[in-house]
Parts: structure tokens; C-alpha cells; sequence
């Protein structure tokens, strides 16, 4: 057995133990997230194949409306690589968001029963979105293979901008999860933001149509940040970003991601009593 | 060795308790609405104090007050109580699923808590699978599930179905393969709610063998049970809770006499309502008392007849009698009062009668009791399915009966051997 654990329960305090058995626990993140996939998929035909299906059309969608019918710039690439480069972080932060939200509701009977720093499972609905995000970008190869671009050196860079929307999924996730427990309304906002987060983000557009003079307004939007991020890092020189919007997106997702974790944390010790 | 693993000051847990209405969550809505309504109270009747029309009161519910104990390493500790007594409300704030609301738990170990069989199974998943995924919610590292697999699955016995998803399974192998993924956790101090409550009597047999070999090893045990009978035979120490107080703490024998004797005191009272009802009416038995409550095998029985004779006229002279019959309805014995020689004067008003049985040999299980007061051969009010009579297990004379195996009525018998084999007689 291992080293001796001494642990003090008291009201109100902030356990010291909770970072330290976030890592004792890691293995359930893997472990919650697999249960995950590996249910989205059973009893159905086509399996993983839904993980391509989905974004592919939506990309075909916003090429043929933004590109051929309305004839948007398109940054001096093919207009499906621009759009796809901007939804696989986009698809990638819907996906948590929707999923994380409903987590900790729909793993009530774990809540109730079994302690483990509640984290977790919001973390493992973003960690499984990831995997599906890491599936859907070979489509964006495929499409890079088709219209033969080669990406330039500032590829190398985009590890750091899936960590940014990694930062922005959980930070949001964190909060809308923490109060879909106590307000149940927010199952019904969620979609509502993922549906006009599409059309207000520049998924299907590239953001320099928007007026320069609203495009600090433009990037109070997190994600404005993020997919210009992922724009700036796959489709090279051509693409410009924009830093005082990129630092304000920064901002707003740092400042997500802090006070969702803080919320979070002081909601979670009465998620048992309330759920 | 003999030093305090779990260490409780003065615990408390309260919760708001809401009367009234409301829903188990808040929504928006309702906060909305419930403003919009109290600005319209107030324009339409402005000088009526908004205090008048409360939506729910709150009130305040311990369900832990100021408790305190100590366990030692390697103690095997049950917890009773009735229904509401705070007993899981305990486990839940030792497991850290809930947290106190004043008070303080100090606790050397590991712990690992089973409040229910099967947290986190999910019915898609295979039944290796589910192994893992909830060995890992127990708190299990990868490593060590696989190094039990073979131990877990033997336990379960569910070999032949390991790749079949676990909803496909009878509740028997569900409630097997959850069992084994937790008995095998190896945690210093194990925390078990009532989770053999589930199962049959043979695996129930197997869960406390495991949780006794659990106790041999050196780890503390916390225990809940409605089964006096598994914790008279697991723990040693036992913590009696009332309504969120200790009542008892001591040794098991102590705590459990005390338990049973608090038991007898609670009334068990039948209002024969509800069952078909035939009389010519000159008397009502208006209600039946049972005591103890719970009944249990082979224990004394005492019933209490109240009975009302507003009808006025000449006194009659009745006998009463109780009839047994299984849940199902086959007739299976009788309590007369006239196979004792004994009938009642009835005068006006209201009379007691009582009925005492030395050992009440039924098997654990439930039972539909007749009530019968008749005059001779006529009744006088007669009452078929009175009352559902609840028998849990007891003691015989050392043994127990947990189980009727289909044969609900005991009969007592002593048994003797004599040695034939050669050996003997050196």
C-alpha cells in the first residue's frame, strides 16, 4: 500500500488535497473519456465515420453560400481550406461546449455516489470532443492533398492555438456546466449560443470583411481569436492577424478559463446536494 | 495496533428542506416568474404587506447533529438506525461526496466507498469493459484492475459473458460483476452501504465473506445494514443513529439489543380499512396493533385489538381469531381465540383485547392477515387482507433464518448425532 494519507474534512475549506488528487485521478480522465467515445458509436452503421461526415457537409454548405454565392474573399486560398481551418477549431468548441455543459447532469448518479475531484467530467467531454476534432482534421489533409497546398513553416505553431481553444472550450464549459446543475434552463441556452456562435464567429468567412472599426468590438468574441489563430498557423503568409483583437480574445479566454475554474470549484462541493 | 484511523468532532449536516411546491432545482423561469407575480401583487393591492403570501417556507433539516466518534485501524464498525436516521447522510460526508456543514473528519488512508453496487456501469458497454471503467471510478489504477481481471471475473462468475453488453445481463450477473470490481478495491478504510440488500442469499453469503476477509487483513471496515443478522456477524463495533444523533456506540451486542428494544416502542398499527369488510355490525374492530415492529422470526408477537361497540342493545360474547396466508394467498395458519378456550363480553364502548404469541415461527418474507370477531359461527365484522404483516430475519435458538426458501412456517427441533464410524470406539 502506499504512503499514508491523511486528509481533513471540514466545512468550507478549500481542500490542499485537490490538484494533488486531479493527478491521482488522471487515469479516470482517460478512462471516462473512452467510455464516451466508445458508446457515441455503438449500434450505429457507419460508426466514427459521423466524426468526418458532419463537418465535411457543413463545409461544403459555407463554401457554395459564402464562397460561390456571395463571393467572399477568401485570403488567397482555396475557399474550402479557409473555411475548413476555421471549423475544426470551431466544431472542436461547439462539441465540448454542448457536452460538457450537460456532463455533470447527465453523470448524476456518479455525483451522488462516488467522490473524485467532479472536474473530471466536464474535462473528459472537452478531451473526447479533442478526439473528434484529431479525426476531422484528416479531412483538412485531404482537402490540403486535393488543392496541392503545402502549409509554411507557421505550422509548426498550431499545437499552440489547440491549446488556446482548448483553453476557451473548457473555460466555458467549466461555467455553463457548473450552472446547468443548479439552473436547468441552460440546457436550452446551449444550443442557442453553438447556433448563433456559427453565424457570429468567422467560420464560413474570413474576419477581415468585417469593418475595421468593429473588429476590436468583433473580437470581444473568444473565438474570433481562436480561429484567426488557426487561419494565421495553416494558411500561411496569406493570412493576416489582427493583434489587438487577437490579444482581447486572449484575454477573454485566460478570464474564462480562470473564473470558470474558481466558479467551479465553488459550486462543487454542494453538486451531490443540489443535483 | 490500535491508533484512530477516521476521527470525528462534532459533525453536523443540515439541508434546507423546502415545504410546498418547488421543484428539485431552481430555474430561471421560476425566479422570474415568481418576481413578475410579486410586482403584480403589489400594483394590484399596493398596501398589503408583501409578507402576506409566502411562496415556501424553508426550514432547516439536520440530518447529522454534533456527532463524534473514533475508529480504530482494523475495526469493522457497523452503522444502524432506522430509515432517516442519518446513516447514509454519514457515509456520503466520510466518502467526501458531501461536505459537512460543521465539524471536522480526520481520516488516515486511503478510503474507498461502495454506496451503491454498480456506480458508473454503463448498460452499453461490454462487461470487461465496464470492469475497467468502473474500477477506475472506484479509484483503481489501470495497473491494478488488470492485475485483478482474473480474480474479479472469477468472483462475478460471469466468464462466458465478459464481451456482452452489461444491459443484456440479468439483474443477478449485474449486480455480481458490480460487487466484484469492488470487492477487490484494496483501500485502508472500506466504506459499504446496504449493497447486499441486492443478490440472493448464496452471493450475499459470498459479499460477507469477503467483506469479513476484508476485515482480517487489517483494514477498517464502516458497515450499514438493516440486517441485524450481518452485523451481529461482521462487526465487532457498532454506532446506533437516531435522527441524526448517536443514540449508542459500543459493541455490537450491546448497540443491536438496544437497536431492537427501541424498535418495540415504535407502533405498528393496521386500520383495517382497506380490506373486504363483512358483520352484522354490532361491533367494529377499529384497529389492530402489531408489536415489535419489525416482526422477526421466532420472536415474541404481540397482537393488540381495539375494538368499538357504540351500538347499543345486549352485550354479545365474541372470539377472535387471526389468519395467516402467504403473499400469494394460500391459507397457512390460524390464532383463535376460542382453540384457547377464551371469548370476549363485549360491553358498550370500547374494548382492548390482546393476543400473544410466544415464538412467532414464520420465515422472513410477507404475509396477508385476516381479522376474524365472530359470535358463534356468525361474524360480527370480519376483515379479509387486514393487514400486509413484514416478517425479517431473526434468530432461532443459535442459528438464523435469513430465508424462507419457499417454506414460510418453521417448526423448532432439536438434533442430535451418534458416531457409528469404527474410529470411534478407540
Amino acid at each position: 500500500m502506499s504512503e499514508e494519507i491523511s486528509l481533513i474534512i471540514e466545512a468550507g475549506r478549500t481542500e490542499k488535497h485537490y490538484w494533488l488528487d486531479l493527478w491521482r485521478y488522471r487515469e479516470l480522465f482517460y478512462f471516462l473519456a473512452w467510455r464516451d467515445i466508445l458508446v457515441r458509436y455503438k449500434q450505429t452503421v457507419i460508426g466514427i465515420a459521423w466524426a468526418l461526415i458532419r463537418p465535411f457537409l457543413t463545409m461544403v454548405v459555407f463554401t457554395v453560400v459564402f464562397g460561390k454565392l456571395a463571393k467572399l474573399p477568401s485570403e488567397g486560398v482555396p475557399y474550402p481550406i479557409m473555411v475548413f481551418a476555421a471549423m475544426l477549431p470551431w466544431q472542436f468548441f461547439s462539441n465540448a461546449l454542448s457536452e460538457a455543459s450537460n456532463s455533470l447532469v447527465g453523470n448524476a448518479n456518479l455525483i451522488s455516489k462516488v467522490y473524485f475531484p467532479r472536474l473530471i467530467i466536464p474535462a473528459s467531454s472537452v478531451i473526447t470532443s479533442f478526439v473528434d476534432f484529431l479525426i476531422s482534421g484528416v479531412i483538412l489533409v485531404g482537402l490540403m492533398a486535393w488543392y496541392r497546398f503545402v502549409p509554411d513553416w507557421r505550422i509548426i505553431t498550431l499545437p499552440l492555438f489547440i491549446g488556446i481553444a482548448f483553453a476557451a472550450a473548457m473555460g466555458a464549459g467549466l461555467w455553463l456546466t457548473a450552472l446547468n446543475v443548479k439552473y436547468r434552463d441552460f440546457r436550452y441556452i446551449v444550443p442557442f449560443i453553438v447556433q448563433f456562435g456559427l453565424y457570429i464567429s468567422p467560420v464560413g468567412f474570413s474576419s477581415s470583411i468585417v469593418p475595421s472599426r468593429w473588429r476590436l468590438l468583433y473580437s470581444l468574441n473568444p473565438m474570433v481569436g481562436v480561429i484567426d489563430g488557426f487561419r494565421w498557423a495553416i494558411l500561411g503568409s496569406e493570412s493576416k492577424i489582427y493583434l489587438p483583437g487577437f490579444i482581447i480574445s486572449m484575454v477573454i479566454v485566460a478570464a474564462l478559463l480562470i473564473t470558470g475554474i474558481m466558479y467551479f470549484r465553488k459550486t462543487e462541493k454542494s453538486f451531490a446536494d443540489v443535483i | 495496533m490500535s491508533d484512530t484511523v477516521i476521527k470525528v468532532d462534532n459533525l453536523s449536516k443540515k439541508y434546507l428542506i423546502s415545504h410546498q411546491q418547488t421543484e428539485r432545482y431552481v430555474a430561471l423561469r421560476d425566479v422570474m416568474a415568481d418576481k413578475a407575480k410579486s410586482l403584480g401583487r403589489r400594483v394590484l393591492s399596493p398596501f398589503r404587506s408583501s409578507l402576506s403570501a409566502p411562496r415556501s417556507t424553508l426550514e432547516d433539516f439536520f440530518a447529522l447533529k454534533d456527532v463524534s466518534f473514533e475508529i480504530k485501524r482494523g475495526d469493522r464498525v457497523g452503522i444502524i438506525g432506522r430509515n432517516g436516521a442519518g446513516k447514509s447522510t454519514l457515509l456520503k460526508v466520510l466518502s467526501r461526496i458531501t461536505e459537512p456543514t460543521t465539524g471536522r473528519i480526520e481520516i488516515k488512508g486511503r478510503v474507498a466507498s461502495l454506496l451503491e453496487v454498480g456506480t458508473g456501469f454503463h448498460p452499453e458497454l461490454t462487461g470487461r469493459e465496464n470492469i475497467f471503467l468502473n474500477g477506475a471510478i472506484l479509484g483503481m489504477t489501470k495497473a491494478e484492475i488488470k492485475r485483478k481481471f482474473d480474480e474479479i471475473v472469477d468472483f462475478a462468475e460471469i466468464e462466458k459473458f465478459l464481451d456482452t453488453p452489461v444491459k443484456r445481463y440479468s439483474s443477478g450477473m449485474y449486480v455480481r460483476l458490480a460487487f466484484a470490481v469492488a470487492a477487490h478495491l484494496e483501500p485502508e478504510i472500506l466504506i459499504v452501504d446496504e449493497v447486499l440488500a441486492v443478490g440472493d442469499a448464496q452471493f450475499q453469503k459470498k459479499c460477507l465473506g469477503k467483506m469479513e476477509e476484508v476485515g482480517r487483513e487489517g483494514r477498517t471496515v464502516l458497515f450499514v445494514s438493516h440486517n441485524m443478522g450481518a452485523i451481529i456477524t461482521l462487526c465487532e463495533y457498532s454506532i446506533l443513529l437516531n435522527s441524526g444523533f448517536i443514540e449508542a456506540i459500543g459493541l455490537t451486542s450491546n448497540v443491536v439489543s438496544k437497536y431492537t428494544i427501541g424498535e418495540q416502542q415504535t407502533e405498528n398499527t393496521f386500520l383495517p380499512e382497506r380490506g373486504k369488510r363483512t358483520g352484522d355490525g354490532r361491533a367494529y374492530i377499529e384497529k389492530v396493533k402489531v408489536s415489535p415492529n419489525p416482526l422477526r422470526t421466532a420472536e415474541p408477537v404481540e397482537f393488540e385489538f381495539t375494538i368499538d361497540r357504540s351500538h347499543d342493545g345486549r352485550d354479545i360474547q365474541v372470539e377472535l381469531a387471526i389468519a395467516v396466508k402467504t403473499e400469494a394467498g394460500t391459507p397457512l395458519f390460524q390464532i383463535y381465540s376460542q382453540h384457547m378456550g377464551r371469548t370476549f363480553l363485549l360491553r358498550q364502548g370500547k374494548t382492548i383485547i390482546n393476543a400473544k404469541v410466544d415464538n412467532f415461527y414464520l420465515a422472513p418474507g410477507n404475509y396477508w392477515v385476516n381479522v376474524w370477531m365472530g359470535a358463534g359461527d356468525e361474524p360480527v365484522d370480519w376483515i379479509q387482507n387486514a393487514m400486509l404483516l413484514q416478517v425479517e430475519p431473526g434468530f432461532l435458538v443459535a442459528g438464523q433464518c435469513a430465508d424462507s426458501r419457499g417454506y414460510p412456517v418453521i417448526v423448532p427441533s432439536s438434533w442430535d448425532k451418534i458416531d457409528l464410524s469404527p474410529d470411534f470406539l478407540e
